[in-house]
């Protein structure tokens, strides 16, 4: 089938999917197809991907040396604040979730769109108009607060564009609201019929525990930048402690949302290894119940750990203990999920294709991430390690080797299914080598850097740190070549590459069963089915009955081994 | 919506945390300033508020068993006065405030003891109705959009859902007042 579609020319009877059925801008600017908005968000997302390695470059090239030669302290510190601002609210947060969600989460249940695609398109104009006011307060000065907007520096000491900054995050948010409403909505009431919550693929697993986050925490970050704003504008206090005000009750709120979003940027993630894992091991996950419902764990506990944040900044002892007894047990759904990959790696016949390479290096720079986090979670080893690179490292080991390398290699894993193309898949290869290598070589001297001592938001530092920041740096640059190659060659494979087959990879989800790239409303054949005894069937009306889950069909989107 | 309201209860929620655990450090300070609210206007905007939640459910109901397009609007109309009425009595308390030197920033004026921390009390009064009010004002456009819709004959009985759901998001925002009252107006009357 896919030396037919290869030998047929182009312009023979092409199928009409969703890229070619309409054209110009406006095709573009007003769809309420969830597959054009997920590469809207694409477009957005990649450029603030691209605009924060710049500063994390700048970065880098600062702590080349131990002295202040490239950029001097107020730079620097505002160069960490715009890297930390874009990448966690503007990349990490909505990178899975509105990207690779969006465009497979409605294909994943059988339905032809989410439950509401205008509000889907709203959350992207509103996403955009807070890049707008964020790009706004970058180019007209930057920030320097931080990305963690401390009070009372915040509200009375910085004399940078905070409110812009805050206004941004603040309407950005709601776009995040939206998605998980939509999500949550979608994933309850648009299933095809007979694809029960035990039969959801592990990926929309994730994005539902996710879009959960989504709901409950970020309304307290809005609440709580907007306080800031206030503060600032109208001079208002809140946090001021002049007033009696306690800053320590902003850290509080702000980690309240900013822990668990970590697990918004960590969940989406896991979600894509648990779909590449069994599909190019050839086997059905490994204790599918266990890592779907270690998701919904996660979430649940990502929402009571915010203290340790705070260890050395005037919480109480006990509650410090409490924390760190929390913290120690998010790792145990997060084991979880590792030990059932590595089972479900045991005995397969394991393809090395590369999205497999970037979940295999998921895998391992996630177990290192996580385990260096409980160094962090424990009182005594956390005082010394405070706000040193140590910190720097685990987060990292975490955002970018766990994130990054998830969202890289669902890009890879569904770029047939999203372009209707393949990617070259030695130059793939090659690359998720370059990532991997250039990301330890970053990353791995910084946690030996912070457990000597160095502190962060530092643009200085003692002379005997120079050979490690030097090996961190010269890691940097090859983790950018590493993350320009991908995006050479995808847009390169757009024209080029070889055509897609409806199922590359041999895998069982029901995003596979439609062409690539899918028709508009994503399945060819909507047979309205009479649904014996079902009474609510009035109340689906998109949900395009194209399969019925048999109770042969396999749990999740393992790829069965009969392909 | 239910989903919506969830978040919205979320974002009403950091600042009830706020105001609990300042309440718990200064509850003299929070005692003195409160007391200097107006009484009667407040619960008179309790009752107007109360009436208006009245108004919305009797549209609901309506809607849901009649099409009669005139009766949905009037009750709707019905609402957005009571709604008026409240954002009407609460810009004359705001009013009064300015001229008491009671609002925070460099004008606040306090005679009583401990000013820091009854300015931090006027901080949350302000915040908090402030964004009640601007939820208030969202609904007031919200229903007049569902009233012109109304009088074009669009809700009955088959489809009434913009309707359900406008009602629920106002009950809401009532709900958030009827906490607001208590917590602002009330916390020192007990006696």
């Amino acid at each position: 089938m896919q030396t037919a579609e290869q030998i047929a020319p182009p312009s023979a009877e092409r199928p009409v999917h969703y890229l070619n059925v309409d054209y110009g801008i406006r095709s573009w600017l007003f769809t309420k197809d969830h597959k054009r908005i997920a590469l809207l968000y694409l477009f957005v997302i990649t450029g603030m991907f691209f605009l924060g390695g710049l500063f994390a470059l700048l970065i880098r090239l600062e702590l080349l040396t131990p002295a202040a030669d490239l950029v001097q302290a107020d730079t620097y510190n505002k160069l960490f604040t715009m890297h930390g601002i874009i990448m966690v609210f503007f990349f990490l947060i909505p990178s899975i979730p509105a990207v690779l969600g969006n465009f497979v989460l409605p294909m994943m249940i059988g339905a032809r769109d989410l439950a509401f695609p205008r509000l889907n398109l709203a959350s992207w104009y509103i996403f955009v108009v807070g890049v707008v006011f964020t790009l706004w307060a970058v180019f007209t000065g930057g920030i320097d607060t931080g990305w963690t907007f401390y009070t009372p520096y915040s509200t009375i000491g910085s004399n940078t564009k905070v409110i812009p900054a805050a206004v941004g995050i603040f309407i950005n948010g709601f776009s995040s609201i939206l998605t998980g409403l939509n999500f949550i909505v979608t994933v309850h009431r648009m299933r095809a019929p007979g694809l029960t919550w035990l039969r959801l693929p592990l990926f929309v697993w994730a994005l539902y525990a996710t879009s959960i986050i989504f709901i409950l925490g970020t309304p307290v970050i809005a609440i709580t930048l907007a306080l800031v704003g206030v503060e600032r504008g109208f001079h208002v206090g809140i946090f001021d402690p002049a007033l009696g005000g306690d800053p320590i009750l902003f850290q509080h709120l702000f980690w309240f949302y900013s822990h668990p979003a970590v697990y918004i940027m960590i969940l989406p993630s896991m979600g894509v290894v648990s779909e590449i894992v069994p599909c190019f091991a050839r086997k059905s996950p490994f204790g599918y119940a266990f890592i779907a419902f270690s998701s919904l764990a996660i979430a649940f506990l990502g929402f009571l750990v915010w203290g340790h944040h705070m260890f050395v900044a005037g919480q109480s002892a006990y509650a410090s203990l409490i924390f760190s007894f929390l913290s120690f047990a998010v790792a145990i759904p997060s084991a979880v999920k590792v030990f059932n990959w590595t089972a479900t790696l045991y005995r397969g016949s394991v393809l090395l294709d590369a999205p497999m390479l970037y979940a295999l290096g998921f895998i391992g720079l996630f177990t290192i991430g996580g385990l260096t986090g409980l160094f962090l979670a424990s009182l005594g080893l956390d005082v010394h390690v405070h706000d040193t690179y140590f910190v720097v490292a685990h987060f990292h080991y975490i955002m970018v080797g766990g994130a990054v390398m998830g969202y890289l290699g669902g890009i890879h894993y569904w770029w047939p299914k999203i372009t209707g193309r393949m990617y070259p898949e030695t130059l793939a290869r090659l690359a998720a080598l370059i990532v991997f290598l250039g990301f330890n070589l970053t990353f791995f001297p910084q946690f030996i850097l912070g457990y000597l001592g160095m502190p962060r938001r530092y643009h200085v530092y003692p002379d005997e740190f120079q050979v490690l920041n030097v090996m961190s740096t010269a890691g940097a640059s090859i983790l950018g070549l590493g993350y320009l190659l991908p995006m050479t060659y995808l847009i390169w494979s757009l024209r080029y590459g070889a055509r897609a087959p409806a199922n590359p990879w041999g895998a069982t989800g029901l995003e596979w069963q439609t062409p690539s790239p899918p028709p508009t409303e994503n399945f060819a054949i909507t047979r309205p089915r009479s649904r014996r005894g079902r009474r609510s069937s009035r109340r689906r009306p998109r949900t395009s009955s194209m399969t019925r889950f048999s109770s042969t069909t396999r749990r999740g989107s393992a790829c069965g081994s009969s392909s | 919506m239910w989903v919506f309201l969830v978040t919205e209860i979320l974002f009403f929620g950091g600042l009830f945390t706020i105001y609990t655990v300042y309440r718990s450090l200064y509850p003299h300070a929070f005692g003195h300033a409160s007391s200097t609210l107006d009484l009667t206007l407040g619960t008179t905007n309790t009752a107007v508020l109360i009436g208006s939640s009245l108004t919305m459910a009797l549209a609901v109901h309506t809607a849901q068993v009649s099409r009669n397009g005139r009766l949905i609007a009037l009750f709707l109309c019905a609402t957005m006065l009571l709604g008026g009425v409240f954002l009407g009595i609460k810009a004359v308390e705001y009013a009064q405030k300015f001229h008491e030197h009671h609002v925070p920033g460099p004008y606040f004026h306090w005679e009583g003891g401990d000013p820091q921390h009854v300015e931090l009390y006027f901080s949350l009064y302000f915040v908090m109705t402030g964004l009640h009010a601007l939820h208030m004002v969202i609904g007031e456009g919200v229903l007049a959009v569902l009233a012109i819709m109304a009088l074009r004959g669009r809700f009955g009985p088959s489809y009434f859902t913009p309707v359900e759901l406008t009602g629920l998001y106002w009950h809401f925002v009532d709900i958030i007042w009827i906490f607001l009252f208590p917590l602002l107006y009330l916390v020192e009357r007990h006696s």
